[in-house]
């Protein structure tokens, strides 16, 4: 084989790329919503993997929502005790879980878990040539793998946000109970007083879009690795890395809309 | 690329018909200008040292990779020119057997081989699927192992199982990619072995890419050498061994001192 050709670059190499990588990522998140409404829609392989998702974060998410919900009561106390108004330390919780904790926490665990999963497992598929042999079997493999997870991660992680903050709140209950006596109901009662609508709907729709990317960004970067077992790992941990900074900036964005909203 | 005896002798159409083909990776120019033809009920060894673009070549004749000039004719269809529903309709009537395998790696061995049948035909009943992977499971000699994760196979189990798999689409044309790379002497037949039995029993035209001299002697009716990007010489073994061609003799030297 000859080397002819030298590539040239338009800037330089690594601008040249990363702007080729940003195209091609969003090529790839344009054939997803192309796909995703054909058929067929891989209805079996979409529950399978929610339970992939949802039902095996479960145990992970219940621990972290309880410990967030149980530190941020103990470290919110004394503050609060200074004013003597530790009777708002329920709405304090809760709104702070329902609006970002909740939502955040779940995000950034499933980014881990769920993302590093997802890029791991395509990423072995392509390399191991699972992916092409999908393609001659006159199987579409964006269809089957990427629309199926990424529909799984923004179906489920939405839930867990709520599951999430759900558990929070009871961690945050068991802290105060320890301290002063509190019926669960009550407590619930005082922590959602303070939250509307618009808090759950936000959180809601937030915690959709943390699910989507993480299930995009998981699929793109494990249905393009190369090199072998290294692109495996490599693609596994750009794959968290991405999401994560992905969804601190949904977060702002997020936050700066709802309130533009809140206040208008 | 020479006109072999085989050539004339069958004057039908090719089911697979290449003509000038190109295919580049960057400033890597790998095929540059392949002309190729496959007729019906033969098997082609296309022989060549590794990094040579054979299995390239493959890889566009199903369409994994487009070329970057050329045309490329299988069953009557320019496979460059296709859209994806025409290609996957096409795709079903080629096997391809990759070099890894590449079984799915989460299914167990029943599972690999429904997974094409249930995707691409959905009337068919279980009763009709367990017969298909039933028949194909006996022509790779493996009925025992329907149940087993592809994981728990030895290395000439899963290159059976991965045969197995292509045919259970009963393609008319099979594309095997280094089928014995990596397998010792004695699997390594077991696979050629397998491999005319594929092209007797199921009346397939075959590509066999490989570097194994002894797998392209007893499964190729013909052998093209692929070197540098070009086909050096198209004809019976023997035709071929006995080439002037100081590329094509040190590479059968080679082969004979390894």
């Amino acid at each position: 084989m000859n080397r002819q050709k030298t590539k040239k670059y338009i800037f330089s190499k690594g601008i040249d790329e990363y702007f080729s990588g940003v195209n091609d990522a969003w090529k790839f998140t344009t054939l997803f919503f192309k796909e995703v409404f054909k058929k067929p829609f891989h209805l079996r392989e979409v529950i399978h993997q929610c339970i992939e998702v949802g039902l095996k974060s479960l145990p992970l998410i219940t621990l972290t929502g309880f410990i967030v919900g149980v530190v941020f009561t103990k470290q919110s106390r004394p503050s609060l005790e200074n004013f003597g108004a530790t009777s708002w330390l329920p709405s304090l919780i809760g709104i702070a879980i329902v609006r970002a904790l909740g939502p955040l926490v779940t995000a950034l665990i499933c980014a881990g878990k769920v993302g590093s999963g997802i890029g791991a497992e395509l990423g072995s598929m392509r390399v191991t040539e699972q992916i092409e042999a999908m393609e001659v079997s006159a199987i579409n493999p964006f269809k089957y793998l990427v629309v199926t997870r990424v529909l799984a991660t923004t179906i489920t992680i939405p839930l867990l946000a709520l599951y999430c903050s759900f558990f929070g709140l009871f961690g945050s209950f068991i802290n105060v109970h320890a301290q002063e006596t509190s019926s669960l109901l009550t407590y619930y009662q005082n922590a959602f007083s303070s939250i509307s609508f618009l808090d759950i709907f936000a959180s809601v729709v937030k915690s959709i879009a943390y699910g989507f990317t993480i299930g995009i960004v998981g699929s793109y970067k494990g249905y393009h690795a190369t090199q072998g077992t290294r692109g495996v790992g490599k693609a596994a941990n750009q794959a968290v890395v991405l999401s994560m900074f992905l969804i601190f900036v949904e977060e702002l964005i997020f936050v700066q809309v709802a309130n533009w909203i809140r206040y208008f | 690329m020479e006109k072999t005896e085989q050539h004339i002798i069958m004057k039908e159409e090719p089911v697979i018909s290449i003509k000038g083909i190109y295919k580049s990776f960057g400033s890597l120019n790998v095929l540059k200008g392949i002309d190729f033809n496959l007729f019906t009920g033969e098997n082609v060894a296309v022989l060549g040292k590794s990094g040579s673009g054979k299995s390239v070549l493959i890889k566009i004749i199903v369409g994994l990779l487009k070329p970057d000039k050329g045309d490329v004719f299988v069953l009557g269809k320019q496979v460059d020119k296709l859209g994806r529903i025409e290609l996957d309709t096409l795709r079903l009537r080629i096997g391809f057997s990759f070099q890894s395998s590449a079984l799915y790696d989460s299914m167990n061995v029943y599972q690999n081989l429904a997974f094409p049948l249930t995707m691409n035909m959905k009337n068919l009943s279980k009763k009709n699927i367990d017969d298909a992977i039933e028949e194909v499971l006996d022509a790779v000699g493996l009925k025992d192992k329907i149940n087993q994760m592809p994981s728990d196979l030895s290395g000439g189990q899963r290159k059976r199982i991965g045969i197995a798999r292509t045919l259970i689409l009963k393609p008319e044309i099979m594309l095997y990619d280094e089928p014995t790379s990596g397998l010792d002497p004695i699997t390594s037949a077991e696979i050629i072995k397998l491999i005319n039995k594929v092209q007797h029993k199921y009346n397939t035209s075959s590509v066999i890419i490989t570097h194994d001299l002894t797998c392209a002697k007893n499964t190729g009716n013909r052998i093209a050498m692929l070197f540098g990007g070009k086909f050096l010489k198209d004809g019976k073994f023997e035709d071929v061994f006995d080439s002037d061609d100081e590329q094509i003799t040190g590479f059968f030297n080679y082969n004979f001192i390894q």
